[in-house]
């Protein structure tokens, strides 16, 4: 179709497949909750863009101004080179989305309801190819309610996808399935940007952005407090290991400040009998530790050594742990 | 729709199912797989014919009980009375009967007010119970002639029994009229309080459905599911109670169609922002507690003060009501329903527009 592709700002443009900038989203209320701060942000064509951040942080909100579900305060967003407000029939043809919590109709088929999504669309793929790609191919007659948490969010982004978008909005996909259904929903996702689709996808979990994202932005209180692929942003962090371990007795701040002193050590952090080092490398920093602890007659009753994840990068950064309720 | 399996594979290929079809396949779906829903709106309005139709069935004959207070002259007065074959007379004492007259089990309690006089009569009677003063008439005709009173004149009398006039004629356009409303209120309203909850509704936004296509599917599913309504309650009536349908059937079809767009409309609005179902249960008892008394579904709103009646004729479940009496009971024509059809059709253009005001489509 010719004609669509020489309207397509895309086409001729390049420009990136979101960019917003300055949004800001108060809720009305006593008090008014300002949910979103100034949020910033552009994806490019074909990248996976991950949103990750705590409960309340404005995921939700930033991504569905996005989706275009929900009117800025103020700022303004951009996806696919067109603003919401003027046609956005032609922005939602272009689009799939996943909301956080949606409750599809409980005695409607898997493949009715794929049908029905797929109705709405001017273009896109055959249901029968939606469910294959999301492996509900043997659920097709089921109802919707006879379906695991797992398969329930496959169809959902099964919904999402029908359409055949460029742009795919995933608002937590994940969140409370277990690990198996978790990965099973990781390769859906992978396959998305290996067909070049641009994916903006938020989580609690920052193993799930590792894994997907090209690059992530972490929210915390309505502002993005950093962004950037996950590997550069836990390099930033300069130690890019983490030791982890519990003695029989309280550490006292004395011992800390000695760890503190090893070489290659960025932080320590301790509370009770737990605590936790920054390190670089682990060859020089582990048989001091040990040694140290041994000198003052403490117990060692956990250690552990892994890579610093995102989840470090938030903690660097807020002080905070990322999933407080885990 | 003749049309090949294959045509049809290749035609659905070609141009995918329009919204509109899909969406309100889908709801149609939805409803008959739900077993219970089903047999609120179709079971049921026959359950209330066949109840109510047994309970007020025409009798061939009816009987009342009569008390006669004990007394010198009791006997003879039972003996008088039960020459009757429709009245059923019990001597008793004073005390038994005012008690049987307050819990309703008799309606007229008859005494001597001095004992040495037999035709010194006192009837004592509640005026507002329905049928006292039937049968205080009936009672008092009976003693008059004991008494020596001579007819001016012997009437005969022919029984008229063309169906018509029987109790279920008066509740069958009331049923529907109910039905209609509790449609509107349910398959409409709370079906989209519903999908707002779920997120369904924000889901939809999200997509390029149009909102007319969505509202135009609520309303052709509306419609549909009306049809196997109307028609079971008016068979199952006819084979009940040999229920007649007096007007035309095309009358009674446009009728229908208009009351079931108005109360689409006003189920619109009422599902227009809600956002619990509390809310939306709340909103909707206010619309419809009100009108099932108050419309004449059930019994004539001509029992209400004649001050209330040009606002009762505007609820918008009257003019159903009275419009389908009107043609389903008297035989007249659908231009006679003027007055009923214009207030109908205020009643769905003006919910329409508000409903188009102040819907809440995407939280
Ligand atoms: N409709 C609303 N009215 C008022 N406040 C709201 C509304 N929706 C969200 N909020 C508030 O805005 C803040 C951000 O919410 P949001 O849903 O965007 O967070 P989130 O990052 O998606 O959180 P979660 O991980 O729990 O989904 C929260 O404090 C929330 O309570
Ligand atoms: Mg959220």
């Amino acid at each position: 179709m010719p004609a669509t592709v020489s309207s397509d700002p895309i086409a001729r443009t390049g420009s990136p497949a979101i960019k917003c900038e300055g949004l800001i989203k108060t809720y009305p209320g006593k008090p008014p909750v300002e949910a979103v701060r100034g949020i910033s942000f552009e994806v490019q064509q074909g990248e996976c863009y991950g949103v990750l951040g705590p409960n309340g942080a404005g995921k939700t909100t930033t991504i569905e101004i996005l989706e275009g579900l929900l009117d800025a305060t103020s700022g303004s967003a951009e996806v696919l080179g067109m603003r919401w407000g003027s046609n956005d029939a032609s922005i939602q043809h272009r689009i799939g989305v996943s909301l956080q919590e949606t409750r599809l109709s409980d005695r409607l088929t898997v493949g009715e309801i794929v049908s029905l999504f797929r109705s709405f669309y001017a273009k896109g793929i055959t249901p029968e190819e939606a469910l294959r790609r999301t492996s509900l191919t043997e659920k097709k007659n089921a109802w919707f309610k006879t379906l695991s948490g797992g398969q329930k969010q496959r169809l959902a982004v099964a919904t999402a996808l029908v359409g055949d978008p460029d742009l795919i909005f995933l608002d937590e996909p994940t969140t409370g399935l277990d690990p198996g259904s978790r990965r099973e929903l990781w390769d859906i996702v992978k396959s998305f940007g290996a067909a070049g689709k641009t994916v903006l996808l938020t989580t609690h979990y920052m193993e799930e952005a590792e894994q997907l994202c090209d690059r992530v932005a972490i929210f915390d209180a309505g502002k993005i407090i950093c962004e950037g692929p996950p590997r550069e942003l836990i390099r930033a962090l300069g130690s890019e290991h983490v030791v982890e371990f519990s003695t029989d007795r309280p550490i006292e701040q004395s011992v800390i400040d000695q760890l503190n002193k090893i070489p290659s050590v960025d932080q320590v952090s301790s509370t009770q009998a737990d605590c936790r080092m920054s390190i670089g490398q682990p060859h020089i920093v582990l048989p001091e530790l040990i040694r140290q602890l041994t000198d003052q007659n403490y117990g060692l009753t956990e250690l552990a050594t892994r890579s610093a994840s995102l989840e470090d990068v938030f903690v660097a950064k807020t002080g905070r742990h990322l999933a407080e309720e885990v | 729709m003749c049309l090949l399996p294959k045509q049809v594979a290749i035609w659905r290929r070609k141009c995918k199912l329009h919204p509109i079809y899909s969406i309100t396949l889908t709801r149609l779906k939805e409803f008959i797989r739900r077993p219970e829903a089903v047999f609120w709106v179709y079971f049921f309005p026959i359950l209330m014919v066949l109840v109510l139709g047994i309970a007020f069935r025409n009798q061939t004959q009816e009987v009342f009980p009569v008390d006669v207070i004990e007394g010198p002259h009791a006997a003879q007065m039972k003996q008088h009375l039960v020459q009757s074959a429709q009245i059923n007379a019990t001597i008793i004492d004073r005390e038994s009967s005012r008690k049987r007259l307050r819990t309703g089990k008799t309606t007229l309690a008859i005494s001597a007010r001095d004992p040495a006089d037999q035709r010194s009569i006192d009837y004592l009677l509640d005026p507002q119970r329905p049928g006292a003063l039937q049968v205080r008439n009936l009672v008092d005709d009976r003693l008059q002639t004991a008494f020596g009173r001579t007819d001016a004149f012997t009437a005969t009398q022919t029984e008229f029994d063309e169906p018509g006039g029987t109790f279920v004629d008066f509740l069958v356009p009331g049923l529907l009229g109910i039905g209609l409303m509790g449609g509107g209120m349910w398959g409409v309203g709370f079906a989209i309080v519903d999908m707002r909850i779920r997120k369904l509704l924000k889901r939809y936004m999200a997509t390029p459905m149009r909102r007319s296509d969505f509202l135009i599917s609520m309303l052709i599913s509306r419609l549909v599911f009306m049809v196997p309504q109307v028609l079971l309650l008016i068979a199952f009536s006819y084979f009940l109670f040999d229920y007649r349908v007096y007007g035309s059937l095309l009358a009674v079809t446009v009728l229908v169609f208009v009351g079931a767009m108005e109360f689409a409309a006003i189920g619109l609005v009422v599902g227009s922002r809600a956002q619990t179902l509390e809310t939306a249960s709340g909103l909707m008892n206010l619309v419809m507690l009100p009108m099932w008394t108050l419309c004449g579904a059930f019994f004539s709103y001509e029992r209400f003060p004649e001050f209330f009646h040009p606002v009762i004729r505007l609820l918008p479940l009257t003019p159903i009501i009275d419009s389908l009496r009107g043609v389903m009971m008297e035989g007249e024509s659908l231009l006679q329903q003027w007055p009923e059809m214009l207030v109908m059709v205020a009643w769905t253009v003006i919910p329409f527009t508000v409903a188009m005001v102040i819907f809440r489509w995407r939280d």
